[in-house]
């Protein structure tokens, strides 16, 4: 009588070894998020196409989410995550101004969405996050995250499906990177804008996952604006 | 022995030499190069007096646009077109040889190519390669039989249609076909419904974009129209991105002499007649 591995290596199709089957419980669902600091205001876009694969989804999708008066954060990645980690965040903010009457600064809340995104380290949210806002003294600060919760404080930052694209772009024009005369003048809210709405028409160009249009926050002492920006929509 | 005066002819196909090596390399973790592929919308329909072939012009690499502005639909012969989506090097080089293959073949018989006889080299020729030549074809041209219409998969089958797409947009296109061809349609309506299924292929289908290009074929002539309709504007910059002189850094300069050198030709000889 034959051993039972000896008859599956004669019999590929009757094995009985355990088979270990998997889903893959992600998405990518695209999406690019550029943000801007000043030193009085902060500017952020995200473009507003919603994917899978091929297809779109749909062509209007707001991917920018008020946390507080002073602070918005924009996610790119997989959206089910995006639609989960802002409804916790947001229902945390809420928590905070319930049990200290006050709203939580932007510094705090750029410190919790760390904590919560390590607190998954090993089941992560797939999302590119960037959290923009005014600190205590009014300045425009940018927060940039890995999937895990690594945070880095900047003034400029662009990430999601462009990002690689355009953040040597950011570097250059707003960071004066590579330049032998690099100008000592501050960042104004119109060049910041103007910039921000040309790097996003360059990223239409050459990235599938980034186009449609882009919504944009600009966040002052005075509030947030909101303004939309149409892009190419092949 | 080869040398210099007298090259040795490389063997007719393709070079298999690398295959054993570059699978060495796979299996320890070397990342193959990825091709570029189309990611296309291509359509083709009859009508009355011929087919309309259509295209757009997006070439990806995953998910870049590799190029925004590339030709799809290739030439065959003087009254054949074809449309190619799949791997783009496979699309181009296939209707290369094959155009060259019916320029040979009316040469010899002193005849119009027939469209049947593109679509049977082409499949015979996909199909000996098992669909590892990527390229799904649409052939179109007009013919002594009359108009032809022949979708070809990348595995050497093909079909007779009157109309049909292929590619990543296929269904977005096809949809338009299924609403509105009709038998037997004027130029003007067939050239108006081939733009709109490719513009659906545009703008519902991430692998395909940029322009529409559209090719008429009727009995004795072809006209070709290169970016029939752009589909899409590009977007406007409002800052200026001229970079000012003097911002890349001059390390160094040296000035260097040419040296004046004088050529004199020199006469041939005239040959000896005995």
């Amino acid at each position: 009588m034959m051993m039972q591995t000896e008859m599956n290596a004669y019999y590929p199709d009757y094995s009985t070894a355990p088979i270990q089957r998997q889903i893959n419980p992600y998405a990518d669902n695209g999406g690019s998020v550029v943000a801007i600091a000043g030193n009085d205001f902060v500017v952020v876009g995200a473009d507003t196409r919603l994917s899978s694969g091929f297809s779109i989804y749909t062509r209007n999708q707001n991917k920018l989410f008020p946390m507080s008066d002073t602070t918005v954060l924009g996610c790119a990645g997989c959206w089910c995550d995006t639609l989960t980690l802002t409804r916790i965040l947001k229902s945390r903010m809420q928590m905070y101004q319930q049990e200290h009457n006050k709203q939580m600064s932007t510094t705090a809340c750029a410190q919790m969405l760390s904590t919560m995104l390590y607190y998954k380290r090993f089941f992560p949210y797939y999302i590119s996050n960037i959290l923009v806002g005014l600190d205590n003294e009014g300045k425009g600060c940018v927060y940039s995250y890995d999937p895990i919760g690594h945070c880095e404080k900047a003034t400029y930052r662009a990430g999601g499906s462009a990002g690689a694209l355009l953040q040597p772009l950011l570097d250059n024009q707003i960071g004066q990177k590579n330049l032998v005369k690099p100008s000592s003048e501050d960042l104004s809210q119109e060049k910041a804008l103007a910039i921000l709405k040309d790097v996003f028409i360059a990223a239409a160009e050459r990235d599938i996952y980034t186009g449609d249009s882009v919504l944009i926050n600009i966040i002052t002492k005075d509030g947030t604006k909101v303004e939309t920006f149409e892009l190419r929509k092949d | 022995m080869s040398y210099v005066l007298c090259p040795e002819i490389p063997a007719p196909g393709f070079s298999f030499d690398n295959c054993k090596r570059n699978a060495t390399l796979e299996s320890k973790g070397f990342a193959v190069p990825k091709a570029i592929k189309t990611g296309t919308t291509i359509v083709g329909i009859t009508y009355k007096d011929g087919v309309i072939l259509g295209a757009d012009t997006r070439a990806t690499e995953d998910t870049t646009v590799a190029d925004k502005n590339c030709e799809k639909i290739h030439y065959l012969a003087p009254n054949m077109y074809c449309c190619g989506a799949g791997t783009a090097a496979d699309t181009e080089m296939t209707t290369q040889m094959v155009a060259a293959q019916l320029e040979l073949h009316k040469l010899y018989t002193n005849r119009e190519s027939r469209v049947a006889t593109a679509n049977q080299l082409l499949k015979q020729y996909l199909f000996s390669y098992q669909g590892y030549i990527g390229a799904a074809l649409i052939l179109g041209g007009v013919d002594i039989e009359g108009p032809h219409l022949y979708m070809i998969h990348p595995h050497g089958s093909s079909v007779d249609l009157p109309y049909g797409t292929m590619g990543s947009g296929s269904l977005a296109a096809i949809a338009v076909f299924e609403l509105g061809w009709k038998p037997d349609m004027e130029e003007e309506a067939g050239v108006q419904l081939v733009r709109d299924a490719i513009a659906a292929g545009i703008f519902n289908d991430l692998g395909s974009g940029s322009n529409v290009d559209i090719c008429v074929i009727r009995k004795g002539s072809v006209d070709y129209k290169r970016t029939y309709d752009e589909a899409n504007k590009k977007g406007v910059k409002q800052g200026s991105y001229k970079y000012p002189r003097g911002t890349t850094a001059v390390l160094s300069t040296k000035v260097l002499d040419v040296e004046e050198v004088s050529v004199t030709p020199i006469e041939a000889e005239r040959m000896d007649v005995v």
